[in-house]
């Protein structure tokens, strides 16, 4: 699971809505995967990103978006690494407003809900 | 691909017929492979993206990631859901590029709003017209995914989902609930007149409604005007044309008629 996706992923536990976001992060075991840098695909993101929980997750990251930052190839290349480069192996996401805890095996989280927590 | 036999969803749950027999098809049938990634190939195409833009999307039901390979040879970074542990495993197998998640789309897509671009689902969403476990009810089922695809798309993104419907019931049930969920858009069939290569595109838009793509026909003749039609809250509702040879007419439903539409009416079924 890239950082970038464990950014914008969200609870979705009956009742907790908007408070769901952001999922709390516990990697236990996390590679580096180099992907090609696509410095526009980078900039477009960088107004989605939710900052604070991106601080949490990863070591080195830019405080926040710089001005200019479209245009900041050394900055786009820093949050090109951060978003799509480390790849959380294994893990949990918890949920900030009922603690439910999401495991993350190979890569791969798994958010499947019981009946009592479904959203109906 | 026509059904000859017993609909899979008949069976028993999406998680328990993808197993890893099933899943091994689409990592060695080449002819699966290749419906596949055509399909694939239409549906992205029929997103109509802003061309040379590397965008973000929701592959719904994405397999074995055949359908998200597509997605990344174009350029795109994509997260994909599935409820089959053994597809979601072939697709590690075959290290994709997107990111993939373990999740049932009729519980929502559990993304913070406005995170993709766009969505594609192929051949996946039939699966939640059938009630699994006693609990399930497919309407609120189909409408909690409908709703939080909405809110999970950008404002004016869209969303292409081929689907196999099983007949115009479930294919009005399954633009109801999108419809609710605030959706505008309809649904394009491709080769209207052929059993084998017929294809259903439920095409959705999440902003004000705009045009709806042409249809494939065999011939790709612009004489042959295909009908297309919207659907919005406001407009007209119609079921699909009767199925050959049903006695059952095409009576629209009482309320809030949305139009759906559009076939080709053919009394010639060749290929």
């Amino acid at each position: 699971m890239k950082l970038l996706t464990h950014n914008l992923l969200s609870s979705h536990v009956r009742g907790v809505g908007p408070r769901g976001f952001p999922l709390r992060l516990q990697a236990t075991e996390v590679r580096i995967n180099p992907v090609e840098f696509n410095p526009d695909f980078v900039a477009r993101m960088i107004p989605k990103v939710e900052w604070a929980a991106l601080l949490e997750a990863a070591d080195t990251v830019p405080k926040g978006p710089i001005e200019g930052y479209e245009h900041d190839e050394k900055f786009l290349r820093q949050m090109h690494h951060v978003l799509l480069e480390v790849d959380v192996l294994e893990g949990t996401l918890q949920c900030p407003e009922s603690g439910r805890l999401f495991p993350i095996s190979r890569g791969i989280p798994n958010m499947l809900l019981s009946d009592e927590e479904t959203e109906t | 691909m026509a059904f000859r036999g017993k609909r899979p969803e008949h069976g028993g749950p999406p998680e328990l017929f993808y197993d890893k027999n099933e899943a091994r098809k689409y990592v060695r049938n080449s002819r699966m492979i290749d419906v596949q990634t055509k399909m694939a190939g239409r549906a992205l195409e029929l997103l109509y993206l802003p061309e040379g833009q590397p965008c973000y999307l929701l592959d719904i039901g994405c397999g074995s990631g055949l359908s998200g390979d597509y997605l990344s040879d174009e350029g795109h970074y994509w997260v994909g859901i599935d409820i089959s542990p053994a597809m979601l495993d072939a697709a590690l197998d075959r290290d994709t590029e997107g990111d993939l998640l373990l999740g049932d789309m009729g519980q929502g897509i559990p993304f913070k709003p406005g995170s993709f671009d766009g969505c594609v689902s192929i051949s996946a969403i039939q699966w939640l017209c059938n009630a699994n476990k006693k609990s399930d009810i497919p309407a609120k089922r189909l409408y909690c995914f409908f709703s939080s695809l909405y809110s999970v798309l950008v404002r004016g993104a869209r969303a292409v989902l081929q689907l196999y419907p099983e007949n115009s019931e479930q294919l009005e049930l399954i633009t109801t609930q999108a419809t609710k969920a605030g959706f505008t858009g309809g649904v394009v069939v491709d080769f209207p007149n052929s059993a084998k290569a017929k294809k259903f595109y439920l095409c959705l838009f999440s902003g004000p409604s705009t045009f709806l793509p042409k249809p494939l026909n065999e011939s790709n003749d612009d004489d042959e005007e295909v009908q297309e039609s919207e659907f919005t809250r406001e407009s007209e509702w119609h079921a699909l044309p009767p199925q050959r040879g049903s006695t059952r007419g095409s009576a629209p439903s009482t309320h809030g008629t949305v139009p759906l539409v559009l076939t080709l009416v053919s009394t010639d079924d060749t290929r």
